[in-house]
């Protein structure tokens, strides 16, 4: 039996959600709220595991008396609120944040944002052949996993993931301002001279695919990468007694990629080097 | 944490540059390699939580290694992060994110051309190319151009810095080729800085608050300041005690000078009703909105106006540290007020015991490296922090939340000053001032086209006519910038705006900071809009996407147009429009929300593309 904790019983407040009136336990987030009824708000920077950092901004709602959006993913809800999911304003920010994106960066990888290129009728190309775009080429300095820039939303995560929020490694960060921001290690090294550990719990929370396994970037760059053929089977590591949670994903009798479920109490998702990437030798058939 | 070093070294200079700062380690286990420890070392561990307690002196430690070599190599970057327990990727962003530091190897020596609205306006780009040929490659100086530096009254400008132990600073405006040269060459036989009250051509002049004291009094003598009245209010502070001086400040009608106008009253009682604690009062003088340059002007004129004032708003709510932040592009207010704050401190105004009240309250200067985006409050105590000066998102608000977590009250240096006059001369006098909810004297910067350039006083009413008149306008004027470069353009022919803030809100425009920019038909004005845009691209944190794609695909769009009008623009222009409004809108600060504000007005109000 999985024990989840519940937590200390919260009282429930009341706000009004696209004008009908809505019940949310205190400390709950607009998104969560959203979520609890049934209302799709697109997001990419939130993480189910870390403390939203609202960068992206494609979850921008309209608060009555703000004079701003406010980012669902952050903003709590109060008593009385008045939020507006779904309003002209929204939904052009939305649009409008999705088209700097995808003008920008390459979204190839990013799960649900073709959807939602869609339903906000975003076009990318409008700002012209000649749009800043990062063109940088993947950096594949370690056998492990891959940074590739031209992917990367700068949404924070890894950062998070890799600091105080979960690994305490500190390895990486933003560096620069601006367009030229960038998530680096120190002095800009490659990763094999930095503070990493390679526990992957960046790769784990990466919305974009800018980090992935070098097992599903060269599967990929060889055409192999095929999602609909792989199954996913949830074990525990075997490598030390803590009984952290494995999700293998298999394909063609490989194991092409590890991670682990966000739900288990315990790791949420973390993992360390030996779990995350050390599953050559099940598959050692000589 | 268990944090990685790489094995790159400090020099000896470096790490005496470090040392000066935070003091020798007291064992190997703050700084030193690990080979180098001693048996008596490895008996008990030093550094960790003490030494991460210390993050906020990561920005000053840069500031040490920088003043010291000219630029952070890995080495000493590293030295700084051991002595702190800081992780060094966390530092070099931090090192990467201001604009006065470099982390590649560069010259001793960097000249900063100011390049921005005024100094555009007054030949920078002439300038520049003028000092760049005489400074080229292997002439020791690199040359950089730089966003406004606070010097418009005399633009263009040039600020010279040479690392070194002490560093040298040297300023040239107005620059020509030769000055900025011979500044950058030899700092210290450079010709003097004329004294701020040639900025203040209303100097003397009877009707003055604000200004009162700036070329009258001594602004290196604190007996002088007492001699002109100094002191007084903070006397008139205690007498009535927190409470009291709060509800004069409320009664008064004081709002905040820097731009947002909030109730200054309202904000510090909030604070000093926090429970939590400590408080901290920080006062904003990171004075970098382009065009803006009273608070240097208050600073150097009148330094012990400002301890007094910081003293007064931490007395009424409850904070006993002040931070003042300070940008670095003003070396002669950071001596300046570094020696009125030894001076305050010596004769018992600061410190444990202050005017014998019993009231502990001291000051540190903290001081900005070259980025307009710490003047926004949260990325302003980021940087204090030792963190990024990314704004945080709201709320919490400072009030509650603020510098290191804790509740804080944060103030321009012009709203911090005001308080002066509203003691001393009580809060209805005060109220009776300018408009009813305009109230109290306000401070204009006046540059560009006119004969007279400068800070200027007038009661909130004036009209930005009365305001031109007085600087000397000069005849064929094209355009007024009002609340500078996040601010807005008006014509000609709306001189009659009242210099209020429902004034210009009424006239659908900002009087942001108190900027008026004047430009006459000599401007291409589409140049300076792309100036505005980059200004705004280059001042991103980065932190979120409508800001930080936004600003580029903004100076894209004006680009293409520049040399364009009419149908032929119309398209960007729309685009403009669409872009322009989300980043208003879904920005998470200041900066991405008002990035458009200007330009939209020259395109409505000016017809800057017809």
């Amino acid at each position: 039996m999985t024990v989840i904790p519940l937590g200390v019983p919260r009282r429930l407040l009341e706000f009004t959600l696209d004008g009908e009136p809505v019940r949310a336990p205190e400390g709950s987030t607009i998104l969560d709220a959203c979520r609890a009824a049934g209302k799709d708000v697109p997001t990419l920077c939130e993480g189910d595991t870390l403390a939203p950092k609202n960068a992206c901004r494609v979850c921008v709602v309209e608060v009555e008396g703000a004079r701003t959006l406010v980012p669902a993913c952050s903003r709590k809800a109060e008593p009385g609120m008045e939020v507006k999911t779904d309003t002209e304003r929204a939904r052009h920010s939305r649009k409008i944040v999705l088209e700097l994106l995808a003008s920008s960066v390459d979204l190839s990888t990013t799960p649900r944002v073709a959807g939602w290129i869609k339903e906000y009728e975003a076009k990318p190309d409008r700002f012209g052949p000649g749009a800043a775009r990062l063109n940088e080429e993947p950096r594949v300095d370690n056998e492990l996993y891959v940074r590739d820039y031209d992917k990367c939303i700068l949404c924070y995560k890894c950062v998070d993931a890799c600091g105080d929020q979960w690994q305490n490694t500190f390895a990486i960060s933003v560096v620069g301002r601006g367009f030229d921001a960038r998530i680096a290690v120190e002095h800009d090294a490659p990763l094999t001279d930095s503070a990493c550990v390679y526990c992957g719990n960046c790769v784990e929370v990466c919305p974009t695919g800018a980090l992935s396994f070098k097992s599903e970037f060269d599967m990929r760059a060889a055409g192999t990468w095929d999602e609909s053929a792989q199954t996913e089977t949830t074990t525990v590591c075997a490598y030390c007694g803590v009984g952290c949670n494995l999700t293998l994903h298999v394909q063609d009798n490989e194991i092409v990629k590890v991670t682990s479920p966000h739900d288990n109490p315990v790791t949420h998702g973390n993992l360390c080097i030996k779990g995350r990437f050390g599953y050559q030798h099940v598959q050692n058939r000589d | 944490m268990d944090l990685h070093f790489g094995d790159s070294k400090p020099t000896d200079e470096e790490k005496a540059a470090v040392d000066a700062l935070l003091g020798p380690p007291e064992s190997s286990w703050e700084g030193a390699a690990r080979d180098e420890m001693t048996a008596a070392d490895l008996r008990w561990a030093r550094g960790g939580r003490a030494a991460r307690e210390r993050r906020d002196l990561l920005l000053p430690g840069l500031h040490a290694i920088n003043d010291r070599i000219g630029w952070i190599s890995d080495g000493a970057l590293d030295y700084l992060c051991r002595r702190l327990t800081v992780p060094p990727a966390e530092a070099y962003g931090v090192a990467t994110f201001y604009a006065m530091f470099s982390v590649q190897p560069r010259p001793a020596t960097v000249l900063h051309v100011c390049t921005d609205l005024a100094c555009a306006a007054a030949g920078a780009a002439d300038l520049c190319a003028g000092i760049e040929s005489r400074l080229g490659l292997g002439s020791g100086v690199s040359v950089e151009r730089s966003p406004c530096l606070g010097l418009c009254e005399r633009a263009p400008a040039a600020l010279a810095i040479k690392a070194g132990d002490p560093v040298r600073t040297a300023v040239s405006a107005p620059a020509t080729v030769e000055a900025a040269v011979l500044a950058a060459s030899a700092p210290d036989s450079a010709e003097e800085e004329p004294p701020a009250v040639m900025a203040v051509p209303q100097a003397g002049g009877p009707g003055l608050t604000l200004l009162s004291r700036i070329g009258v009094v001594d602004a290196t003598s604190l007996d002088d300041y007492r001699a002109h009245g100094g002191y007084s209010a903070l006397r008139r502070a205690f007498e009535i005690g927190p409470a009291g001086v709060i509800r004069e400040v409320t009664d008064s009608g004081l709002v905040g000078r820097g731009g947002a106008a909030f109730p200054t009253g309202r904000k510090w009682r909030a604070t000093a009703e926090q429970p939590d604690r400590p408080h901290y009062l920080v006062c904003n003088a990171d004075e970098s909105e382009p065009g803006t340059f009273k608070d240097r002007v208050i600073m150097e004129g009148d330094p012990f106006a400002l301890v007094e004032s910081m003293t007064i708003a931490a007395y009424a709510t409850g904070a006993h540290q002040g931070y003042l932040y300070l940008r670095g592009e003003y070396p002669r207010a950071l001596r300046r007020l570094e020696h009125a704050i030894a001076q305050a401190r010596a004769r018992g105004l600061l410190g444990d015991d202050v005017l014998g009240q019993g009231y502990a309250f001291d000051i540190e200067i903290r001081r900005g490296a070259g980025a307009y985006i710490c003047g926004e409050e949260t990325a302003l105590f980021n940087s204090i922090e030792g963190y990024r000066g990314e704004p945080r998102s709201k709320p919490p608000f400072p009030v509650e939340k603020g510098l290191f977590g804790k509740p804080t009250v944060e103030n321009n240096v012009e709203t911090l000053v005001n308080v002066l006059p509203i003691l001393t001369t009580g809060a209805p006098a005060y109220a009776a001032i300018g408009t009813g909810r305009s109230t109290g004297p306000k401070l204009f910067c006046v540059s560009g086209s006119v004969d007279r350039p400068g800070v200027y006083e007038l009661p909130f009413g004036a009209t930005l006519g009365d305001l031109l008149a007085l600087a000397g306008v000069r005849d064929r004027l094209r355009a007024v910038l009002l609340g500078g470069a996040a601010g807005g353009f008006v014509r000609p022919d709306e001189l009659d705006i009242p210099l209020t803030f429902e004034g210009t809100r009424e006239a659908g425009t900002t009087l942001g900071s108190g900027v008026v920019m004047a430009f006459d038909d000599t401007v291409p004005l589409p140049r300076l809009l792309l100036r505005i845009a980059e200004f705004f691209r280059d001042e991103s944190c980065g932190q979120c996407v409508p800001c930080r794609v936004g600003t580029v695909r903004q100076e894209e769009a004006l680009h293409r147009i520049v040399e364009r009008t009419g149908a032929a623009a119309a398209g960007d222009i729309a685009l403009l429009r669409e872009v322009g409004r989300a980043m208003r809108d879904a920005s998470i600060c200041g900066l991405g929300q008002t990035a458009w504000n200007a330009v939209e007005s020259a395109i409505d109000r000016l017809g800057a593309y017809e």
